[in-house]
């Protein structure tokens, strides 16, 4: 056989391959998920006594119907892009960071202190400092749970969930001392620098852009690169990636600081982007948002981006649709978890299924 | 002579130091006590969930979802019908449920079970999120009683023997609960089922069954933990109202061994710690920030988990799904 | 008076294979019945059917006339069924006790009545004339213990009907006679049993009727009388030859690997290498023999930097190798193939590409730099699967969907790939179809006339003998005896394995 004979058939088994990667069936899972959780959720919203086609219809549309809804509902979904993706590059290591939320107000928090710090820096050298450093606060808390999971065993699972608690402690402490807005009584920070504000081109917030470039980045990464074949060797079998000579608990420890950087810069984005400052409510519940991205973009970095932005519209128009239905704008939370609940369960089981260690994570061991 | 067992230490360190308090200032010493064992018995409540669940080999990380749920149906129901014990009742219905649909998802459907967790916790917040309405109050909350005679004790008296009846339903059940472990038949083929499945299943006792039974149960248990919270200790619900017990739970699990007594202890030792804390800070001893006090059992439950971590054995076929006949 | 068991056309199809096709089978009381036939031949599958293990798709299961309901281990034990499994049904940290009263316990209320247990299990011990101690926990007990604590298991329901797996696997030769005399006595005292084995001379030693296996269907039924163990041979594997490969005189050159002063620990901590010297040569295959559970796991683990070596060292070309670095052992010249495939040998859910390249995906031509080169990848693949013949639709198909035989020939052809001067096999066949088979037997010959130094380890012996040009016996951590294999004779390495003196 020649060699352009063998690469054709390479080429032509790949696009094979590929296909069935995405092929429609796998796809449809999420989507009917979504669609049955909104009739579900429906159904709970006529139990109120309220009407859910027009709660449907003012949420979409004030999310969907115009560019300026548009502008906010991607503002929204940035920081929900960043979190699913920061869950994903977790899981694909075959850890569950279900601390992204803990990761991201440290992010949030770092920003907006360095976007009230260094004023007088002109926005194209203030604005990368605040995400960097938003990215390094999120990283840091991630890797702890990555050391300890990688040299003492411990589930991250609970450290995570443990730390969110910490950082939110500590950010409130901080938030209401040392870095609070002087002459004030609420617990926040200062309104950032003009100069480290994110820029808006027409409607369109460009933290967007960044993060839809980091997503295909990071599949990008996961796919042809050796690190990213590392990462996946560790999430789907760490016996044989310890036989293959893949250093595990490095790998383990670089994968939660990548996933910690992510949410990390999606609390930065968020400070920059569109909260201007920290405040602790105002993150709240976008680290959980995450996981259920995550798992409804079949944790697959750019399957993330569309359940992000649906996610981010339904956000966006939540209070119009209080306004115009009655309905609690809470009802986005509750349409996430039965997402979650509908996507997960045939997700895994396939996604999984074929894994030789039978389940992702297996007891508080190793 | 035989050396003093590790466990024994502790205890010994535990009474002496409980008794130097004790003879410093014997009535905040019982008050601290009384509010650590308050503070300890959610937390206890919750760590026999993950006991009854894994000693079956079923890990079950929706233990806060499942009390936060049951803490929101306990106070909704017992406002909505202005009765306690309806909203208790409603409270242990829903929790069982969540149990059930932690059973299907982990025994039936196969999943991850840490995955099948998650959506636990992540449905209960959601649920209450939406349906928490602000304002609403109940009749009144399980009040405290005191046991004849034993309540005059000092010490343990007003310790343990003056509290509210779920309360006192709790410590009944963490005491049987240990006794059941290792003295009964079902203690015996739950133990098994959780360590070696398939010599279970060789032996006619069917896996799935005892792990259905065994992770409903333990769902009833964790909406009794989540009841206490809502019904006798605060009497009221808040979003978010559990804050994390249900983690902490795990921890103090593997700390006591997945055995009741031994994370009942590990539970009385983190309420102890907590209540301590509250006493220095009333009594302006040392100025804490609230913050810190507040984060004090989540970086506990992590100092507890990387000191036991590899030292402490899970039952052995934790977290994996069983598939009969493929012994 | 009808069968104890009747077995009619039982018929179960797993994805890609027939278990069981159509098969029927009769044991009445006091009889024992030898069910014959090799890996894989659905041996097991039937027994656990019948044990309610495992629900067959058709066909009908009758005990005393009766028949049961599929899947329904409980009442099969209620009607006086016992099994001895291959893999032992215990739970290693209870007791021996808590072992056997499982699933019936003596109550006392709703508490498990522990002095009833205790004193049950002595008078049963002593009734069958095998001793236990009730309160011996079972991860602390000898593997020959353990298998006694499964039989009491299923002794202790009076059983009628009693199911034996493989039970010799794990024994020595002594422990297989007891055995094999326990087993006779049962029969004599009315016992039904069914014996499931691979091994011909037990067969002949204790049934009074053969049942043969193959490729999941009946093939024949004899009885020792009228048959020899060449002729059980032939219905077992379908053609009148055993294993005999062709092979030449092996070009035996200088030592490549060096094991020196070797000791290492098995997962319970307990020494079980205990002290080894062994030399490989360039161009030949040195078996290592032995009853599993010596320790020749514990010894490969080691050698291939799997396993702490408590003291000792491995070298190749005399530079000693890393310890507990399995990648760095193998860069030093090392390739394995593991024992656990599915564990340490693939990643299940990667294509049959990646994993072909899972030891070099960072190196050239695989790797530029930091970007995977995908393309020679999959031409190192398409080539491979041709070349090694791994049955498969497309090369990137994951490897889950491989046979096992396959699987292990997807590991064989990336650990031979590279061409080192050493190649440790660990059970390179168990799990694998007879084709299978054959073509990684011929593998490791080649191997060898390139030039490579070859260690094979097998639990079986017949391996061990048609493809070694010299033989290790291990017994109880140690090398007992090295011989040539021209002058191996096979009871003198079984009274080895034994552990035996001359």
């Amino acid at each position: 056989m020649s060699e352009t004979n063998v690469d054709k058939k390479v080429v032509k088994n790949q696009s094979e391959e590929s296909r069935k990667k995405f092929d429609v069936g796998s796809w449809l899972i999420p989507i009917v998920a979504v669609l049955v959780a909104m009739l579900l959720a429906a159904i709970l919203i006529k139990l109120q006594g309220l009407n859910p086609i027009t709660a449907y219809k003012s949420l979409f549309k004030t999310a969907f119907g115009s560019i300026e809804g548009l502008g906010v509902t991607l503002g929204k979904s940035t920081p929900l892009v960043l979190s699913g993706l920061a869950v994903a590059v977790g899981l694909r290591a075959g850890l569950f960071n279900i601390g992204a939320q803990g990761q991201l107000l440290s992010g949030a928090l770092a920003a907006a202190w360095a976007g009230v710090t260094f004023d007088g820096l002109p926005g194209y050298i203030h604005i990368p400092i605040a995400l960097v450093i938003g990215a390094f606060f999120g990283s840091v808390v991630a890797g702890i749970s990555g050391f300890l999971k990688a040299y003492r065993g411990v589930h991250e699972v609970i450290t995570t969930i443990m730390l969110n608690s910490i950082v939110m402690a500590v950010a409130d402490y901080l938030a209401s001392g040392k870095l609070r807005e002087p002459d004030q009584f609420l617990t926040r920070t200062s309104e950032i620098a003009e100069s480290a504000k994110l820029p808006i081109y027409g409607n369109l917030p460009s933290g967007f852009f960044m993060a839809v470039v980091l997503a295909i980045s990071i599949w990008w990464i996961l796919g042809r690169t050796t690190s990213g074949f590392r990462i996946e060797t560790v999430g789907r079998n760490r016996h044989a990636a310890w036989y293959a000579g893949i250093p595990v608990k490095r790998t383990v420890i670089s994968a939660m600081l990548i996933s910690g950087s992510i949410a990390g810069l999606g609390g930065a984005v968020e400070t920059l982007g569109i909260t201007y400052r920290y405040a602790p409510a105002f993150n709240l519940g976008l680290g959980f948002d995450g996981i259920t991205i995550a798992l409804l973009g079949r944790v697959h970095p750019i399957g993330i981006i569309p359940g992000a932005v649906l996610i981010g519209g339904m956000r966006a128009g939540a209070a119009n649709m209080q306004f115009d239905s009655g309905v609690a704008p809470e009802l986005v939370d509750l349409l996430m978890a039965l997402i979650l609940l509908l996507v997960t369960a045939p997700l895994i089981t396939r996604f999984f299924k074929n894994s030789s260690n039978k389940s992702m994570t297996s007891g508080w061991g190793n | 002579m035989k050396m003093l067992s590790k466990r024994n230490g502790y205890f010994l360190v535990a009474i002496l130091a409980t008794g130097f308090f004790y003879f410093n200032g014997s009535d905040v010493t019982t008050s601290v006590y009384a509010t650590g064992t308050v503070f300890a018995l959610p937390l206890a409540l919750a760590a026999m969930v993950g006991i009854m669940c894994e000693r079956t080999g079923i890990v079950n990380i929706g233990i806060e979802g499942t009390m936060l749920l049951s803490a929101f149906v306990a106070f909704f129901v017992s406002s909505l019908t202005q009765n306690i014990i309806i909203g208790l009742i409603a409270a242990i219905f829903t929790g069982s449920m969540m149990g059930l649909i932690l059973a299907v998802m982990a025994v039936s459907w196969r999943m991850d079970q840490i995955i099948a967790g998650t959506i636990i916790n992540i449905l209960a917040t959601g649920l209450t999120s939406f349906l928490y309405v602000q304002g609403r109050t109940i009749p009144g909350v399980f009040q405290s009683f005191e046991i004849p005679i034993l309540s005059k004790i000092p010490f343990f008296g007003p310790v343990l023997f003056i509290h509210g009846a779920l309360t006192f339903a709790g410590i009944i059940i963490i005491l049987a609960l240990y006794v059941a472990i290792y003295h009964t038949t079902w203690g015996l083929r739950s133990r098994a089922v959780g360590e070696h499945p398939s010599s279970a299943d060789t032996a006619g006792v069917s896996v799935v069954r005892l792990r259905y039974i065994n992770v409903t149960i333990a769902g009833a248990i964790g909406a009794l933990a989540g009841a206490y919270l809502s019904l006798e200790l605060v009497g009221s619900f808040e979003r978010g109202f559990t804050a994390g017990k249900g983690f902490t739970a795990l921890a103090l699990m593997i700390f006591g061994r997945w055995n009741p007594l031994g994370a009942l202890a590990a539970a009385m030792f983190f309420g102890l710690a907590q209540a301590y804390a509250n006493q220095l800070m009333i009594d302006q001893i040392v100025n804490i920030p609230s913050q810190f006090t507040a984060a004090l059992p989540y970086i506990m439950t992590i100092v507890v988990l990387t000191i036991s971590a590899g030292k402490v054995r899970p039952p052995a076929a934790e977290g994996q799904p069983y598939e009969k006949g493929q012994a | 008076m009808s069968a104890l068991l009747e077995v009619t056309g039982v018929t179960k199809r797993y994805p890609g294979v027939v278990a069981n096709d159509n098969v029927s089978l009769t044991v009445n009381a006091g009889e024992v019945v030898a069910l014959l036939g090799e890996n894989g031949a659905g041996k097991s599958t039937l027994l656990k059917a019948v044990f309610g293990l495992i629900k067959p798709d058709s066909g009908e299961i009758k005990i005393g006339g009766t028949p049961i309901v599929f899947g329904d281990t409980a009442g099969v034990i209620s009607r006086g069924v016992g099994m001895v499994h291959q893999h032992f049904q215990l739970v290693p940290v209870m007791t021996v006790a808590e072992n056997i009263i499982l699933g019936d316990e003596p109550k006392r209320g709703i508490f498990i009545n522990k002095k009833a247990a205790h004193d049950e299990i002595l008078a049963l011990s002593k009734r069958y004339g095998l001793e236990v101690d009730p309160e011996a926990v079972i991860e602390d007990l000898p593997v020959g213990m353990q298998q006694r604590v499964e039989i009491l298991k299923a002794l202790r329901k009076d059983v009628k009907l009693l199911i034996l797996d493989e039970p010799t696997a794990v024994l020595t030769p002594q422990e297989i006679d007891e055995l094999l005399s326990v087993i006779r006595k049962l029969a004599d005292s009315g016992v039904g049993i069914v014996l499931i084995t691979h091994k011909l001379h037990e067969v002949m030693a204790v049934a009074d009727r053969v049942v043969v296996l193959r490729g999941g269907k009946l093939v024949g039924a004899t009885s020792p009388k009228e048959t020899d163990e060449a002729g059980l041979a032939q219905m077992m594997v379908g053609r009148s030859v055993v294993l005999q490969v062709n092979r030449t005189e092996a070009k035996r050159g200088a030592v490549v690997l060096e094991v020196k002063g070797l000791q290492v620990r098995d997962d319970r901590k307990i020494l079980s290498v205990k002290g080894v010297d062994l030399s490989l040569h360039k161009g030949e295959i040195l078996g290592v023999a032995g009853v599993e559970g010596n320790g020749q796991r514990e010894f490969v683990e080691a050698i291939c930097g799997m396993r702490h070596r408590e003291a000792g060292e491995v070298l190749i070309n005399g530079v000693a190798t890393k310890d507990m670095h399995p990648h760095a052992v193998h860069e030093a010249g090392i390739s394995h193939i593991p024992e656990d495939r599915e564990k340490h040998g693939l990643v299940s859910n990667y294509s049959i590409a990646d994993n072909l390249v899972l030891n070099q995906f960072d190196q050239t031509p695989f790797a530029k730099g930091w970007v995977r080169n995908l393309a020679e990848v999959a031409k190192n693949a398409i080539s491979t699967v041709e070349k090694f013949d791994i049955r498969t639709p497309s090369a990137f198909n994951s490897a889950s969907s491989l046979s096992g035989g396959n699987k292990q020939k997807v590991v064989v052809a990336r650990e031979l790939s590279e061409e080192l001067p050493v190649l440790v096999a660990a059970q390179p066949t168990r799990g694998v179809d007879v084709g299978s088979i054959e073509f990684i037997h011929n593998q490791l010959i080649s191997a060898r006339d390139r030039g490579a130094a070859v260690l094979l380890v097998s639990a079986e012996l017949d391996e061990i003998l048609s493809l070694s040009d010299r033989i290790a016996v291990m017994s109880d951590g140690k090398i007992v005896a090295i011989v040539e294999s021209k002058d191996a004779d096979r009871n003198y390495i079984g009274r080895l394995m034994a552990g035996l003196k001359e």
